[in-house]
């Protein structure tokens, strides 16, 4: 059934991505407006990032851990290829703090904190939470959105550098254990060949995900509907549009940033 | 707290994991035998493999098409810094991809969006009682519902790994093409690519296909306590399968560059 069917399917597709993409794009503009002068819950914020932070924090170190080994282990092909030890702590460093260390641990922030932020809100909305607290005058936006937004971006930034560091001294053990390294080797042809460029580099893009993932799972939540079935559905929609944010925003600040 | 009381909830994890561990490895072994007994109600595999394959190609492409540019773009850079021939940046590519990248983030991919599904479809059909009316019937449910799986996710994960190869190596030859003006041809070169490079890449898709929907049924199956339980499966289902595809990926190339030294 090549024809009507395909075509019909392509078009729902690309309304349906088109009106999310606009839905996020309205939301976010709330939320800046919300932040101009700031209008948030304070001790709100606390708790989501005690929550979303503290507790996260023992599954990205064991990540980014083995992240570290992972890279030395690639990096270590080459040394052997090309007798080139001192380019190890360059090449594991260099792609931890620009690519790997973001990305990864984004990805694993979005799995673990946002679609749990999307189950949370969307089972608030569809049980009428939502509806209870504009009842109220209170504005659900400023209330539950924006503190969530802040502290996603503030926590995966925070992890993103701790994960960093991590992710070399796992690198650097897993050096020493696999290739008989020494541990001097990889620190110099680190600290000589990485400026702090790279650093700000990964930093900004930990930054930009966070944002990301925020706002795709808040999205999700507040806009969900049809019951416990369409909580399911959110949080599923939710983890696939943060990954693609996250890689297309990679592609694009790699592009921008130096 | 007291030191006493800070000892017994470290016991009692340690105990809670243990015991999570024997499950589910008890559980991945039924699922595997499951498959072998073939005990699914038929067109069940090919309609876990539409949901798998089919409904995950086109997120795939995009996440995949995405990477690819940026690690070229990334290693052309530094290459440009350090030697200035970037004649070696495809066939390098192509081979790290294959061994790595492609098999990996598919697989985290996956394990986002068909882990999830897996352990909300299997965990809000344990909330509902529906798992306890299918043992009731005399069916047993790794063998009804995560064997298909299994299988659809097995066959779609290398499918889906074979496509993320193409796509990431078309996208990143062009923009080569387009940011250093590197010649086609000397990017779409496969004469660095080894018999080794291709096994290690394909082990790893095997097992990390193997690995998502047996921890996301094991999470699905232990839900409990209503919509929240279900999603909290789902949230320990992502977690668990992306953290056992870094696991596998470690382990895998670290035998592969111990045992057989990395294919030199």
């Amino acid at each position: 059934m090549i024809g009507d069917t395909t075509i019909g399917a392509i078009g729902r597709g690309t309304l349906f991505a088109w009106r999310e993409l606009g839905g996020i794009t309205i939301l976010t503009g709330k939320v800046l407006r919300a932040l101009i002068p700031p209008r948030l819950d304070g001790p709100e914020l606390l708790r989501n990032m005690y929550r979303m932070g503290n507790r996260s924090l023992p599954i990205i170190a064991l990540t980014a851990f083995f992240v570290g080994g992972i890279m030395v282990i690639q990096a270590g092909v080459l040394v052997k290829q090309l007798n080139a030890a001192g380019l190890v702590g360059w090449g594991a460093g260099y792609a931890i703090f620009r690519e790997v260390g973001p990305m990864l641990i984004a990805l694993m922030f979005s799995g673990r904190v946002g679609s749990n932020n999307t189950a949370e809100l969307a089972t608030m909305t569809v049980t009428e939470q939502l509806d209870g607290l504009r009842a109220l005058a209170i504005d659900p936006i400023p209330y539950l959105v924006v503190p969530r937004v802040i502290a996603m971006t503030v926590c995966l930034l925070c992890l993103v550098i701790l994960g960093n560091l991590i992710a070399l001294y796992g690198g650097a053990f897993f050096a020493m254990l696999l290739l008989d390294l020494e541990f001097s080797t990889l620190y110099y042809s680190l600290v000589d060949n990485i400026s702090w460029l790279d650093f700000v580099h990964g930093a900004v893009k930990a930054a930009a995900f966070g944002a990301a993932i925020a706002m795709t799972s808040c999205y999700f939540g507040v806009s969900v509907r049809g019951g416990a079935v369409g909580v399911g559905k959110a949080v599923n929609a939710a983890v696939v549009a943060a990954a693609i944010s996250i890689v297309t925003l990679d592609f694009l600040l790699t592009a921008v940033l130096p | 707290m007291s030191l006493a009381s800070r000892i017994e909830g470290l016991g009692a994890a340690v105990l809670r994991s243990g015991r999570s561990g024997i499950r589910l490895a008890l559980i991945g072994a039924a699922s595997l035998r499951g498959v072998a007994e073939r005990d699914y109600p038929k067109g069940e595999v090919a309609r876990q493999m539409y949901i798998v394959g089919n409904k995950s190609v086109l997120f795939i492409a995009i996440t995949m098409g995405f990477l690819g540019m940026v690690m070229v773009i990334q290693s052309g850079h530094q290459l440009n810094r350090v030697t200035g021939d970037l004649t070696q940046l495809g066939p390098q590519f192509l081979k790290l991809f294959i061994q790595e990248f492609a098999p990996t983030i598919t697989a985290l991919m996956l394990a986002t969006r068909v882990g999830a599904g897996i352990a909300a479809e299997v965990g809000s059909m344990k909330v509902t009682e529906q798992i306890d009316a299918l043992r009731l019937s005399g069916i047993t449910p790794t063998s009804y519902l995560i064997a298909p799986r299994l299988v659809a996710c097995l066959v779609m994960g290398i499918i889906l790994t074979i496509i993320a190869i193409v796509v990431a190596f078309t996208a990143g030859g062009i923009s080569a093409w387009s940011v250093f003006g590197l010649n086609p041809t000397a990017f779409f070169d496969s004469s660095m690519v080894r018999a080794y490079d291709v096994v290690i890449g394909f082990t790893k898709a095997f097992s990390y296909s193997l690995a998502i929907p047996i921890i996301s049924g094991f999470c699905g199956l232990e839900a409990r306590g209503g919509s929240e339980g279900v999603g909290t499966a789902t949230t320990s289902a992502v977690i668990g399968s992306s953290f056992a595809v870094l696991l596998l990926d470690f382990i895998i190339s670290g035998i592969g560059l111990t045992v057989f030294g990395g294919g030199v």
